[in-house]
């Protein structure tokens, strides 16, 4: 898998810094022209980043929605009624932003507290021990996380498809349901097991990457001192692995908030559609329908909690990002 | 041995009871994971390979319905020689476009990254940490949500590429009709004799955008590791500063450099994302990628023994290209060291 290149570069500058320490490099001065040269780059590089989330802010809280027709980055009339709209029904279907923001955070928690809880005892027994059939099961892992969820979407779906039931009557003890069918495939459940099936690989990857570089020093003096594997796992490595637990569960959590491909083939029943689901619906197939300022006020919702989450412990996640290597 | 008190024996026993323990501890961890896994990871996968050799359909999916008939090796060779029921389906094509796509963006990406970290790293520059700091928000933006908007951007009568390309040729004077650009479904290819539609470069665009700013992290903290008196000992020599980045800056970036290109190429390859939201592979599939292709085949057609079998083909070129792109990472490892 592709090794840490950010975590592995900053080890390397610290390893560095240390060598030179007692060397202080002298802050050269910029000639005021290469400055300025550089500056300009600099500013129109800001503009090019900067240009689709202005365009985006601006276009929500533009009233005209329909047909905007020149760009504006303070819009005349400036309100929050796209946000309002999207918020009471984001697309025709008669369902709130909430069912769909709820859909989606129960599934991506779901999916991702557990696929760390179960993968950090499978992360561990790779990373600190060595049985037969180690290097079988890890290949079988590896493989996994080549494969993007997409090429196994065929025989999820068929399986997850067989589970489901129709009965005319339910006989709860003190009542009676009528008309009850239930499919897995159909279902939030069974998105969430599809998802897992992609997951709890990547988590067991992520987590062993990390728990790769902590020291074994620790475990080596409790094990020393009498405590048992269990006893060293629970009291020793749990403790020592919350921040890789904490960025492998965020991880795993951004991806089930933005999960499409799976929901979008899977799921029929507007109630349980996701954020992602109602984004793409509100996008425009064909210009004229395109509910522009809804679309770009449902776009920073969906986009604002995963980027606000981001931005805080950004340095862990980028280079967090390539421990586990490549599973799309 | 005859000689062994009770005691010694006690502890043997413990002893062999623990040793037997310790043996079966590490199964025990490994155990969960793997019923979990073998449940919905490997038998859809096992299930996928017998689906591939069958003709699974639509018809195939109720309960009740009979199985599908087994056809060997038929939809592989249906795959391979592009007889799919679905218009414009050229596997070929596909991969071809598939590998071009990644190259092509992953150059602009480490190209453009390393030039702006070498930029940024710059001694004396102003306002450095404001500029880092907006740099990373193509990064923190979810890709379905830059999928979408850029789709809407690119729209030829409301979006604002067009319009932004019409103010800025307003200024030198041409009409705003001539940037009435179809950037999406375009069929004619803009640059003749280049078989790529315009949908293209407008994918091209929007994963620059997307994919600069983690080369530049990358190559910024590679950047602070290099030792600043190769530079002034260069200087003294008399080397020119474009000789310094080349003969430099450049060698001593390659080890983080190639890692990150390697794995941005796995990421760029399977990106889902941007292609089916910006472009859905259209015009008449010319954008299409493996990944999009796989989830039409489930989606629209829902011909599922034949998306089995180009389940296969992915699985096996992406196990063919990560082989490839790990082997060029330790190479460069080695390299460092």
């Amino acid at each position: 898998m592709a090794t840490t290149t950010a975590s592995l570069s900053n080890q390397k500058a610290a390893e560095l810094k240390d060598r030179a320490a007692p060397f202080v490099p002298k802050e050269k001065k910029l000639p005021l022209g290469k400055q300025l040269l550089l500056q300009a780059l600099l500013l129109f590089i800001t503009f090019t980043v900067l240009f689709p989330i202005l365009w985006v802010l601006s276009m929500s809280f533009d009233p005209r929605g329909l047909r905007p027709l020149t760009l504006t980055l303070i819009p005349a009339n400036a309100s929050l009624d796209a946000y309002t709209a999207v918020i009471d029904k984001p697309t025709n279907n008669p369902v709130t932003f909430w069912t769909l923001a709820m859909n989606s955070f129960l599934l991506a928690t779901s999916v991702s507290v557990l696929s760390v809880l179960i993968g950090v005892f499978a992360a561990y027994a790779f990373a600190r021990f060595k049985f037969s059939g180690r290097q079988f099961l890890m290949l079988a892992i590896i493989v996994v996380l080549m494969l993007p969820s997409v090429a196994s979407l065929a025989p999820l779906y068929v399986l997850l498809n067989r589970v489901q039931f129709k009965m005319d009557e339910l006989n709860l003890i003190f009542f009676t349901i009528k008309n009850v069918s239930f499919n897995l495939r159909n279902s939030l459940i069974g998105v969430g097991l599809a998802m897992i099936s992609g997951a709890l690989p990547f988590a067991i990857w992520n987590l062993k990457g990390y728990i790769d570089t902590i020291p074994k020093d620790l475990e080596e003096a409790a094990m020393i001192d009498g405590a048992s594997p269990n006893q060293t796992f629970f009291l020793i490595m749990l403790p020592l692995a919350v921040p890789a637990l904490a960025v492998t569960a965020f991880l795993g959590f951004l991806t089930g908030w933005t999960e499409f491909a799976i929901s979008w083939q899977f799921l029929t029943n507007p109630d349980n559609f996701t954020l992602a689901m109602a984004l793409w619906n509100m996008t425009g197939q064909y210009a004229d329908n395109t509910p522009w300022s809804k679309f770009s006020a449902m776009a920073i919702l969906v986009a604002l909690p995963v980027a606000a989450v981001y931005l805080a412990p950004q340095k862990y996640i980028v280079g967090g990002l390539t421990v586990g290597g490549v599973k799309g | 041995m005859a000689t062994m008190t009770q005691e010694q024996a006690q502890t043997t026993q413990r002893t062999r009871a623990t040793s037997i323990w310790r043996t079966l501890t590490p199964y025990m961890y490994v155990i969960p994971a793997l019923i979990i896994m073998t449940v919905i990871t490997y038998y859809p996968m096992g299930f996928n390979l017998w689906m591939s050799f069958t003709n699974y359909g639509i018809t195939n999916l109720r309960l009740d319905a009979p199985a599908p008939d087994v056809v060997g090796l038929q939809n592989y060779i249906n795959i391979l020689t592009g007889e799919v029921a679905i218009p414009n389906f050229n596997f070929w094509y596909t991969l071809f476009f598939n590998l071009w796509w990644t190259f092509s963006n992953v150059i602009f990406h480490v190209a453009i990254g390393i030039l702006i970290a070498v930029i940024l790293n710059t001694q004396g520059l102003w306002f450095r940490g404001i500029y880092r700091a907006i740099f990373v928000l193509p990064i923190v933006i979810p890709t379905l949500v830059v999928g979408t908007v850029w789709r809407n951007m690119f729209d030829a009568d409301y979006g604002a590429i067009n319009q932004a390309l019409g103010f800025f040729g307003g200024i030198l004077g041409l009409p705003e009709a001539a940037f009435h650009i179809r950037w999406i479904d375009q069929v004619d290819p803009p640059i003749p004799f280049i078989p790529l539609p315009l949908a293209y470069f407008a994918l091209l665009l929007t994963n620059i955008w997307l994919g600069w700013p983690f080369m530049t992290i990358v190559a910024s903290g590679a950047l602070q590791s290099i030792n600043k008196e190769y530079y002034e000992a260069a200087s003294m020599d008399g080397a020119s500063s474009v000789r310094q980045f080349f003969s430099i800056t450049l060698p001593l970036l390659r080890p983080a450099m190639i890692p990150a290109a390697m794995y941005g190429m796995i990421i760029t390859f399977n990106l889902f994302n941007l292609i089916y939201f910006i472009t859905q592979g259209g015009p008449l599939r010319q954008t299409e990628i493996l990944v999009t292709t796989a989830f039409n085949l489930v989606n629209a057609q829902r011909l599922y023994g034949i998306a089995a079998a180009f389940g296969v083909f992915v699985m096996l070129i992406l196990i063919g290209l990560t082989t490839i792109t790990n082997r060029i990472s330790k190479a460069t490892e080695s390299y460092d060291s």
